[in-house]
């Protein structure tokens, strides 16, 4: 009780320096916030496109119907397959007029082939899988040519696995600056404190004592940092929604409240080292 | 009650110079005892490693059951609880009055609210000071600082004062004050070990005197008295 008396001093005593600190953590972890949600947004993305993969075996012209439908049932019992569309030469017409309504006139004769698309169960979405499963399909007799977005999707991946890898190294590099100016800021609360410090000890204070206001100190500016970068974050997001038109999503509970308690970890770990770093030398 | 043994002290960046040469000393319960000496003689040390702020190189400080060679953090802060120590710049906190600055030594060990304010009421007392407990120190001269210091060091029922210099800064009538209150300190059971410049002090008592000179104990009054007796 005394200790949070003393911390909530503390930000009273140096109002400046506390706002230093707390705007610091704020920033980088806005900065964080900003990378996290360019993530979440490729990754929901991704998530889109990821749905739509399909794969599409055109048939052989005058292939029997129920040939067709042993097939489509034979295919939709690999363990990798969701399930099968049979489109008719009608039904592709139709889709080709519905998605191409302009140039109607040209989907006049029935040019376009049937076809088999298959779509895959979430988790078998990668290249790999899609080009073996594709493999199987062109091998069937009355199957003339199998289309999948070849390229396409295998650029995809490669994005999201970049985008993986800059978010963790970015993270890690901004949280890495945060606990630095937490650091960094505590370190000049101790010693604004240093004559206090030096007088508790000389008194009896345990080092827990006198560590515990600083570790407050640092955990309740954590938290303070992390909602302000949190309502930053949402006011960004905000804004390029409305100027970019963008479709976007914002973090969860569970992620916000996550970051909330991230800033309240690096704000202690950030005013721990210090502290100890200080203490001992004293 | 306090045992130096055949102690060394050679601070780490001294260069290998020792500010303490194998001391070995006695000071017993309720005893008052002055530390004189050149400066750098080693009087400062001696009180370090009384209250364990350093220790020794070689040989052991006991005081009061703790022994310097295997005491624990937390040992060392139940130890200074027991201990009363003042330097000759007060040190005290500038953003807090007199019973401020006394209350804060009750406050960060763990003594309980209620019993503060009395507390601190008396030890103000004890050191004629009761008038200006709500005086800052910037408002107190320095003779009056010097009694807050000592007051903080009182309130917890110190065993044994530790005073560095403490009239150092001091004139010939507010060191003379101090004195008084240090005797007055040690008639009530405390211990007092004094570390001082002031010959005249020294001398105007019949105190024990330890006269230290390049880290060693050259005279003790106390070793001349046994001879002599
Ligand atoms: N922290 C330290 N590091 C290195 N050397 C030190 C340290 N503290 C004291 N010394 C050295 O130890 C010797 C004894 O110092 P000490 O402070 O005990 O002397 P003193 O008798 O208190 O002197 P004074 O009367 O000037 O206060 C001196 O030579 C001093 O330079
Ligand atoms: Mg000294």
């Amino acid at each position: 009780m005394l200790s949070l008396r003393s911390a909530f001093r503390a930000f009273s005593r140096a109002p400046l320096l506390s706002l230093l600190s707390v705007t610091t953590i704020a920033f980088s972890l806005f900065a964080f916030g900003l990378f996290g949600l360019v993530a979440l947004n490729i990754r929901n993305a991704l998530r889109t496109v990821e749905e739509r993969v399909e794969i599409r075996a055109f048939l052989a012209d005058k292939t029997p119907v129920e040939q067709i439908a042993a097939a489509s049932d034979d295919i939709a019992k690999f363990p990798e397959v969701e399930h099968v569309d049979v489109v008719t030469q009608e039904q592709a017409l139709a889709r080709a007029k519905r998605e191409l309504g302009e140039f109607k006139d040209v989907f006049e004769s029935e040019f376009l082939p049937a076809s088999l698309d298959v779509k895959l169960k979430p988790g078998f979405r990668d290249p790999n899988t899609v080009r073996r499963i594709a493999d199987r399909l062109r091998a069937l007799e009355f199957v003339d040519d199998v289309r999948y977005g070849d390229e396409w999707i295998t650029q995809l991946y490669r994005l999201r696995n970049i985008a993986g890898v800059a978010g963790g190294v970015l993270g890690l590099a901004f949280a890495a600056v945060a606990i630095i100016i937490i650091g960094a800021t505590i370190r000049m609360a101790v010693l604004a404190r240093a004559k206090e410090i030096a007088i508790m000890r000389l008194v009896g204070a345990t080092d827990w004592f006198i560590r515990r206001p600083f570790l407050i100190e640092g955990s309740i500016k954590g938290i303070v940092g992390g909602t302000l970068a949190l309502i930053l974050s949402y006011v960004a997001m905000r804004a390029l929604q409305q100027y970019l038109h963008l479709e976007t999503a914002f973090f969860d509970q569970r992620m916000a409240m996550l970051g909330v308690a991230s800033g309240a970890l690096m704000g202690l770990g950030g005013s721990a080292v210090s502290v100890g770093r200080h203490l001992r030398k004293v | 009650m306090i045992r130096f043994d055949r102690v060394t002290k050679i601070y780490p960046r001294s260069g290998g110079s020792a500010a303490l040469r194998d001391v070995t000393l006695h000071i017993a319960k309720g005893e008052f005892a002055f530390l004189t000496g050149p400066s750098g003689a080693g009087k400062s040390t001696i009180l370090k490693l009384l209250y364990m702020e350093e220790r020794p190189t070689s040989g052991e400080v006991r005081i009061s059951g703790y022994n310097s060679a295997d005491i624990s953090p937390r040992d060392i802060s139940k130890l200074r609880r027991r201990l009363g120590i003042v330097f000759q710049d007060f040190r005290l906190l500038e953003d807090r009055t007199a019973e401020g600055n006394v209350a804060f030594a009750l406050e960060v060990t763990g003594v309980p609210r209620p019993l503060i304010p009395g507390k601190v009421a008396r030890a103000l007392t004890a050191v004629g000071l009761a008038s200006k407990a709500t005086a800052y120190p910037r408002e107190l001269s320095g003779g009056e600082q010097q009694r807050v210091a000592f007051a903080r060091a009182l309130v917890n029922d110190p065993f044994v004062l530790i005073a560095d210099e403490p009239t150092g800064n001091l004139d010939e009538r507010a060191t003379r004050g101090i004195f008084q209150l240090l005797r007055d300190i040690n008639a009530s059971g405390t211990a007092v070990l004094m570390a001082t410049h002031n010959l005249d002090l020294v001398r105007s008592s019949d105190y024990r005197c330890i006269e230290m000179n390049h880290g060693e104990v050259v005279y003790d009054s106390a070793d001349a008295k046994r001879k002599a007796g």
